[in-house]
C-alpha cells in the first residue's frame, strides 16, 4: 500500500501526439508480486492519474477498510473484483510516457491464468514480467517466461520487485541473475532485460533509484520509452489477407472492384505480380487505397484495399503473396495450443478454427504431448488438455488454410479454436514448423 | 501518414487502421448492423472510420438513436443533417413511444430517462433483428470498460457479463453467436479522449456546436452545471455563463463546464490543462454510485 501521491506526479514534456508511437505492453504477475502496485505506480508516477480517479481509489480502499490509498486498486475494475481483491480479466489501459503511448495489457495472476496470460501477450511487443525478489524464481514466474518463449513477444523485462525487503542488495539481485540464466538458457527468449524495482516505492519505476547506486541501467518507464521495436515486424514476407470484397456496379471512377483487407507482413506496391492463394492464380496490383486516397505502399497494420489489374475472384481469407515467397497451403496443422475450454481437449474431437484466411472445421488427429510449463516436461501419456493446459496437437482441416509457422510470422502462425455449438472461443494456438 | 518510407506509423494511424479493421470485420461477420449513434463527438468519429473503412460503398448501415425526449435541440438536429449527408437512415426509437406501448414506466416529468434506455435500446435491437451494434465507447472512460471486449458478447437479454466475455488474441474477432444473442463493436476501444479530439483536428470532422464554448442558461447543482431547459427543476438561482460540454448525453443527465474553448485546437489545449476525467466532470448518471456504468452495462447499456 502506498499513498498514491506521496512521489508528486512528474508533469512530463511529451512529444505531440501526432508523432508518438504506440507500444503494447503485457503485465504479467500476481498481487503478491505487487503487480498491481507496479502499475498503479507507473499511472501514477507519471501523472497519468486524474483527480477524481484519485477519490474513487480513496473511497474503494476505505470501503475495504483501508486508510490509505492502495495503488492496487486502480487495475481491478469490476465490483466483484473490488470485492473478493483478485483480477479477473485482462485489462486494457493506455499510459503516455514521455515518447510513446503505451498500451497495457494488465493480465490477473491467479485466476485464468493461461488464458489470460496467452491473450495479452499475443500481440504484445514487451512482456513486462514481475517477481518478488524474495521469493526468487517461482513456478509462477517460470510459467510466464516460458509462454512469453512460446507466444515469441520480442522483449521481455523483468523487474525484480520489492529489493526495498533485501536492503537494496546487489547480490541477491545477482543471485536472481544466475538463477534466472541457467533457466532461461532452455528457452527462446531475444531479448531480456533485468530491473531491480520497489513498486512500492517507486525505486527505478519512473524514477531512477537513490538506494541502489550498483544499478548503472534503465529505470522501468525509460526503457519502455526508448526500447527499439521498429526491427521487429516482419517487412520481407508479403501477405494480404481479404476481408471481403468491395464490388460497386458500374464503370470508374463510379463503379469499383476491388479487396478490402490488411497486409500482415511485408510490404505492398502497385505495379507487382502476386499470386492469390490457394487458388494460385496471378494478378497485377493496379492500385492501393486507403479511405478514398491512393497510396504508394502498404504494410502493417493499415487498412487498405486493393484493386487489381486482372479479372480475378478471390474470397474471403485469400492471401496475395509474391510468387517466390509463399506461405504454405495446407490441412494438416501442428499447433502448440492453449486450451480455455471447459470441456478437456481429446482425440477425436471436432472444433472449428479460424484463421485469418478461413473458417473451418477441424478434427484433433492426436494430443502429442502436455506441456509441464514449470518444469518444460513433455507428458507424452496426457490423454487430454484440461482447462488452462499446453500441449503440443496435431489437427486436420476441413479446408487449406493459407499459413505460416508462428515463428515467422506471429499474425499468420496464430489460430483460434472455437466451439461449434456456444461459438465460444475454447483455445488459441501457433503453429509449429514442420518437425518442431 | 507520417513517414511513408520508415514504414513509422503514429498512434493516430495505429488507431485509425485498427478502427477500420474491425469496422470491416463486422460488415463480413455480421448480418445485420446499425451504428449505436448518440450525436456525440465520440459517435460522430466512428461515423467517418466506417465510411473510410467502407469506401467506396455508401455506408450501408442505419443509425440508430435513442430519443429519450430530453434530447439538445442542436444534437438532434446534428443528427438528422449528418445522417442525410451519409445517405443512411435514421432509426429514433423513442422512451415516450415505449410508454405509450407500456414497455417502460412513465417516472413523470423532470424525472431522468437514463435508465429506460435500456429497454428501449433492447426493444430496437430485437424489433429489427440487428445482430450487432457498433458503439463509439472506449476503454479509457470508466474502469469496468477497461475490461471491454472489441467484440463484446451479449446474451439474449442483452446483458454484459464480464466472465463470458471471449479472449481476444492477435488481430482475430470471433463473432459468432447463438440464436437471439448479439455483439456491441466498439472500434474506438483503445482511443483515449484526446486521440478523438486529435483525430477530429486531423480529419477536419463536424461535431455539434454544443463541444464549444457558448453562452447559456445553467443551473448549479451538487457541484455540476446542470443546462436549462424546459423540464429542468427548480432548485437554485439559474446562471448565465460561458460554458460548454465535454460529453453529450441528453439535458437532464449532461451538465456544462465554464469554458472559453471555442476551437478543436482550444479544446485541446484545455484538455491538457484538466486533471478530472471526462465523465466525472459532466455526467450525472455516473454519480449514482462507483459501479453505476458496471451496473448498467450488466443490464444492457453500452
Amino acid at each position: 500500500m502506498v499513498h498514491a501521491a506521496s512521489h508528486g506526479a512528474v508533469e512530463m514534456q511529451q512529444v505531440g501526439n501526432e508523432h508518438r508511437e504506440l507500444l503494447r505492453v503485457a503485465t504479467a504477475g500476481s498481487v503478491d508480486d505487487g503487480k498491481s502496485t507496479l502499475v498503479g505506480r507507473m499511472f501514477s508516477d507519471t501523472g497519468n492519474i486524474l483527480d477524481d480517479q484519485l477519490d474513487l481509489l480513496a473511497r474503494s480502499s476505505r470501503a475495504r477498510g483501508q486508510a490509505d490509498s492502495d495503488l492496487a486498486l486502480l487495475t481491478d475494475g469490476l465490483r466483484a473484483e473490488q470485492e473478493q481483491g483478485i483480477t479477473i480479466d485482462v485489462a486494457y489501459r493506455s499510459l503516455e510516457s514521455v515518447h510513446r503511448r503505451i498500451m497495457l495489457a494488465d493480465s490477473p495472476g491467479h485466476v485464468q491464468y493461461t488464458r489470460n496470460a496467452v491473450t495479452a501477450m499475443s500481440n504484445a511487443d514487451v512482456a513486462l514480467i514481475l517477481v518478488d525478489v524474495t521469493g526468487g524464481l517461482v513456478p509462477q514466474a517460470r510459467r510466464h517466461l516460458v509462454l512469453a518463449s512460446l507466444l515469441h513477444v520480442p522483449h521481455i523485462v523483468l523487474c525484480l520487485n520489492k529489493m526495498d525487503l533485501v536492503g537494496w542488495s546487489e547480490s541477491a539481485f545477482e543471485d536472481f541473475r544466475e538463477d534466472f540464466e541457467e533457466f532461461a538458457s532452455r528457452l527462446d527468449l531475444a531479448d531480456v532485460t533485468l530491473i531491480p524495482i520497489s513498486a512500492l516505492y517507486g525505486d527505478n519505476v519512473v524514477h531512477r533509484s537513490e538506494h541502489m547506486d550498483w544499478y548503472e541501467g534503465y529505470a522501468l518507464l525509460s526503457l519502455l520509452d526508448s526500447i527499439h521495436v521498429a526491427s521487429d515486424r516482419n517487412l520481407i514476407d508479403l501477405r494480404f489477407v481479404v476481408q471481403r470484397g468491395i464490388w460497386v456496379p458500374g464503370k470508374r471512377p463510379n463503379g469499383y472492384r476491388g479487396y478490402a483487407g490488411y497486409v500482415v507482413s511485408g510490404v505492398m506496391y502497385p505495379g507487382e505480380e502476386l499470386v492469390s492463394l490457394p487458388s494460385g492464380y496471378r494478378a497485377t496490383v493496379a492500385g492501393i487505397d486507403m479511405g478514398g486516397a491512393s497510396i504508394d505502399s502498404a504494410f502493417w497494420p493499415l487498412a487498405i484495399t486493393v484493386r487489381l489489374a486482372d479479372d480475378l475472384d478471390m474470397d474471403r481469407g485469400n492471401v496475395l503473396s509474391r510468387p517466390n515467397n509463399q506461405p504454405i497451403v495446407g490441412q494438416d496443422l501442428a499447433v502448440m495450443t492453449y486450451w480455455m475450454g471447459e470441456r478437456p481437449l481429446t482425440s477425436g474431437q471436432q472444433l472449428l478454427v479460424q484463421h485469418p484466411s478461413q473458417l473451418t472445421k477441424v478434427r484433433v488427429e492426436d494430443l502429442n504431448y502436455r506441456l509441464d510449463i514449470e518444469t518444460l516436461h513433455r507428458d507424452h501419456e496426457a490423454g487430454v488438455l484440461a482447462t488452462n493446459d499446453i500441449g503440443r496437437v496435431r489437427f486436420r482441416c476441413a479446408q487449406p488454410l493459407c499459413y505460416d509457422s508462428y515463428r515467422r510470422n506471429r499474425l499468420l502462425g496464430g489460430v483460434l479454436l472455437v466451439d461449434e455449438m456456444t461459438g465460444d472461443t475454447v483455445g488459441a494456438g501457433t503453429i509449429l514448423d514442420a518437425g518442431a | 501518414m507520417s513517414d511513408q518510407h520508415s514504414y513509422r506509423m503514429d498512434v493516430l494511424d495505429v488507431l485509425e487502421a485498427e478502427a477500420m479493421m474491425v469496422v470491416r470485420e463486422a460488415a463480413a461477420q455480421f448480418r445485420k448492423v446499425a451504428l449505436a449513434f448518440s450525436g456525440g463527438k465520440d459517435s460522430t468519429v466512428l461515423l467517418h472510420v466506417v465510411r473510410k473503412a467502407l469506401w467506396p460503398q455508401a455506408m450501408p448501415w442505419p443509425m440508430l438513436y435513442i430519443e429519450t425526449g430530453y434530447s439538445f435541440p442542436e444534437v438532434r438536429s446534428f443528427c438528422d443533417d449528418i445522417s442525410q449527408e451519409a445517405g443512411c437512415e435514421l432509426i429514433v426509437a423513442s422512451v415516450e413511444d415505449a410508454i405509450s406501448a407500456g414497455l417502460v414506466e412513465d417516472r413523470g416529468p423532470g424525472v431522468s430517462r437514463n435508465l429506460d434506455q435500456i429497454p428501449v435500446l433492447l426493444a430496437a435491437i430485437q424489433a429489427n433483428g440487428f445482430d450487432a451494434l457498433l458503439g463509439g465507447a472506449r476503454r479509457d472512460e470508466e474502469r469496468s470498460r477497461a475490461k471491454e471486449r472489441i467484440f463484446s458478447l451479449r446474451d439474449e437479454f442483452g446483458r454484459w457479463d464480464p466472465r463470458r466475455q471471449r479472449p481476444e488474441l492477435w488481430s482475430m474477432l470471433n463473432g459468432r453467436a447463438r440464436p437471439g444473442e448479439h455483439f456491441r463493436v466498439f472500434p474506438l476501444a483503445n482511443w483515449t479522449e484526446r486521440d478523438i479530439w486529435h483525430y477530429i483536428a486531423r480529419e477536419r470532422i463536424a461535431i455539434p456546436s454544443i463541444y464549444f464554448s457558448h453562452e447559456r442558461d445553467v443551473l448549479p447543482k451538487d457541484g455540476l452545471l446542470l443546462p436549462v431547459s424546459p423540464w429542468t427543476g427548480g432548485g437554485g438561482p439559474v446562471q448565465r455563463l460561458r460554458v460548454r460540454f465535454r460529453t453529450v448525453g441528453d439535458m437532464m443527465c449532461t451538465a456544462a463546464i465554464e469554458s472559453k474553448a471555442g476551437t478543436v485546437d482550444e479544446v485541446l489545449e484545455e484538455l491538457s490543462i484538466w486533471r478530472t476525467s471526462e465523465r466525472a466532470m459532466t455526467r450525472v448518471d455516473d454519480r449514482t454510485s462507483d459501479s453505476a456504468m458496471e451496473d448498467r452495462k450488466r443490464d444492457g447499456y453500452f
